[in-house]
């Protein structure tokens, strides 16, 4: 038989010195030195304001934009969180990626999704992903609000799909991608979305819609 | 960097000091504040020392009956005798485990089975008293019990300040209540709770009702090495403890297990430690067990001043913050744990950013464990969930000196005021 090449793992894989760690470096760095946050709120002319979560939860974010008229660009993000590591690395992130490149557009911003945050993270811990999730939630937030001071209230994006768990303005759509995610009973879908802590009367509702999908996508 | 000449003098003092100075040159060039005791604690080097012939030199098995089994089984033999002795119990009443929460599983599974094996008639469902500020190795397997409807169970909620009331567990006994499991001091907060008074409770109403149960149970990982460990004085019929916590080796604990107490083992094999737990004897912890044991209980008296000193500097320094709050009892403490909720930020984001400068601690807060609530104990006191999340537990030890606790105590509130800046949430003090 053919002597295996195969290089062997290393039982001790943390070299001196070395850092092990339980978020990138993307995170840490964002974490530590966060881009765009709000410092002083007083006499900042925003021109939406948004926010999700509950301190209950363990999470809140708050964001404020500013908009170029002229090319509905986010010409500035400014944010405030309360929440872990990843909560906060995860509103860092956004604010920088709606404002590079001279800002998003309104369109583009509307539609960014917590997987795009996550994967400019270099990732997060699965049982993190929720903190990312409601970043973009108040960022549309704040953008409808835009819409609704500028008046425009024909753009107004009502959140896509019925909102489930009022608090954390979850909706069926997030525990629609959770249970795609793999999460198949309702601790996992709460780990992802968090969905029901601040709000537990929604619990049978979110359950119902778990069985729902999982009919749905792996018919079982 | 300058501080590593300070962290070498801090460490002095433990045995073995030489060895452990090198590695601390080596590996920090960080100042680095170790405040994370409760969670574990550096192995001592006279524990391991002491451990060191049994790995490759006198490694046989104490079932055999050569002499190099014969000399393992008399080792295991000497550190039973030495536990026996600083808990005032017997040889045979040390029951040596993987750890703390093997037996705490062991002395709740245990009796509950055996109880259910006597009484074949099963007329009554036994019943089980307990805290809502236990150890998850004794939360669950209680929750696991109830729910697949082998017992009845009563959790006692502590009062404000984290100690359950003595008198409220007695009254809570029933005709049918077989265990009583209390921590001797929590993990979290680290109260201590009236372990004494319960037990002697207990012991009264076993023999104003002519019965054997309930027995008693306590969970002394937290508290062995700063609370006398006598078990005639706590009248328990059941301890747990282990090796990580007291600067022994980790997957090593042991339950002492009172003589005549009907109890079944949870594994089965080759009939070990009395038939109770099967499996080769870990020989090398177990000899590390009991050093550590007796190490921790020879300087005990003077360790505890030390720390309670340190412990209220502090509390007092961390205090001064505005908007704080201190977790559980001021005195009725382990001399080791500091817990205090910095509202308005979250648990983990404030852990961090004192990691990044040295200093380690833990929190209680959803996001630092797989679950999603906060603390059960912090939430047991009657706090809200804001404050919960925002709590951090600092476990002093033997490494520990007023430097340290002067550097945190300078660090802290610069960290505080940052993430308070960046924090959406300004909460009204009524939730202290």
């Amino acid at each position: 038989m053919k002597k295996s090449t195969k290089k062997s793992v290393d039982i001790v894989p943390i070299k001196p010195g070395k850092d092990a760690g339980f978020y990138s470096k993307t995170v840490k760095d964002h974490f530590f030195h966060p881009k765009n946050f709000m410092e002083k709120e007083k006499g900042y002319k925003a021109d939406g304001m948004g926010m999700v979560g509950s301190p209950a939860c363990g999470d809140v974010m708050k964001v404020w934009i500013k908009v170029d008229k002229k090319t509905d660009r986010i010409k500035d993000l400014k944010w405030k969180t309360f929440g872990c590591a990843s909560a906060i690395a995860a509103t860092s992130m956004m604010s920088v990626m709606v404002t590079e490149k001279k800002g998003m557009k309104l369109e583009d911003a509307m539609k960014l999704k917590p997987q795009d945050i996550v994967s400019r993270l270099s990732g997060l811990p699965t049982r993190k992903i929720h903190c990312s999730v409601l970043g973009d939630k108040a960022l549309r937030g704040a953008i409808n609000d835009y819409y609704r001071r500028s008046g425009q209230p024909e753009k107004i994006q009502i959140e896509t799909g019925r909102v489930i768990d009022y608090v954390l303005k979850i909706t069926d759509q997030d525990i629609e991608h959770a249970v795609l995610d793999g999460a198949d009973t309702l601790a996992k879908v709460q780990q992802k979305t968090k969905v029901g802590t601040g709000d537990p009367t929604c619990i049978p509702e979110v359950e119902q819609l778990i069985r729902f999908y999982k009919e749905k996508y792996f018919g079982a | 960097m300058k501080t590593t000449s300070k962290l070498v003098a801090r460490s002095s003092h433990l045995e073995g000091s030489a060895e452990l100075r090198a590695t601390a040159k080596r590996s920090y060039e960080m100042r680095k504040v170790y405040m994370d005791h409760a969670a574990t604690t550096p192995v001592d080097p006279a524990v391991m020392k002491a451990m060191t012939p049994y790995f490759s030199n006198i490694y046989a098995n104490p079932s055999s009956l050569h002499s190099t089994g014969q000399k393992a089984l008399e080792s295991v033999k000497q550190a039973r005798k030495k536990i026996a002795e600083i808990l005032n119990g017997h040889e045979d009443e040390i029951i040596f485990t993987s750890g703390g929460t093997e037996s705490d599983n062991l002395a709740v599974l245990g009796t509950v089975s055996s109880y259910k094996l006597q009484d074949t008639s099963n007329k009554s469902k036994p019943h089980v008293i307990t805290t809502e500020i236990e150890h998850h190795a004794i939360l669950e397997p209680l929750a696991y019990l109830e729910k697949t409807g082998k017992i009845e169970l009563t959790k006692i909620k502590p009062g404000a300040d984290g100690i359950v009331d003595a008198k409220e567990v007695l009254a809570a006994i029933r005709s049918n209540t077989i265990l009583v499991s209390i921590i001797h001091a929590n993990n979290e907060i680290g109260t201590i709770q009236p372990i004494e008074e319960i037990g002697k409770g207990i012991l009264k109403w076993r023999k104003a009702n002519a019965s054997i149960y309930p027995y008693f149970h306590t969970d002394a990982c937290q508290s062995a090495g700063y609370l006398d460990l006598n078990v005639e004085k706590l009248h328990v019929d059941l301890l747990t403890l282990n090796g990580g916590k007291i600067y022994g080796p980790k997957g090593i604990g042991l339950l002492f297990v009172r003589r005549n107490t009907k109890i079944q083992p949870i594994l089965r094999g080759g009939g070990q430690e009395k038939g109770l737990r099967s499996g080769t004897e870990n020989v090398p912890s177990i000899i590390g067990l009991a050093k550590a044991l007796d190490l921790v209980f020879a300087h005990k008296d003077d360790e505890v001043a030390r720390l309670e000193f340190l412990r209220d500097r502090l509390i007092k320094g961390l205090l001064r913050i505005p908007k704080t709050r201190l977790n559980g009892h001021a005195e009725k403490r382990l001399p080791n744990n500091v817990n205090i909720s910095f509202m308005d930020i979250e648990g983990e984001a404030s852990m961090l950013y004192l990691d990044a400068k040295g200093v380690q601690c833990s929190t209680g807060s959803a996001c630092a464990s797989s679950s999603l609530d906060p603390s059960h104990v912090i939430l047991a006191l009657g706090m809200s969930y804001e404050a919960a999340h925002g709590s951090l537990r600092f476990s002093l030890g033997k490494s520990t000196t007023k430097a340290d606790v002067d550097y945190v105590i300078k660090i802290m509130p610069g960290i505080v005021e940052r993430l308070r800046k960046m924090s959406p949430v300004s909460l009204d003090m009524k939730h202290f």
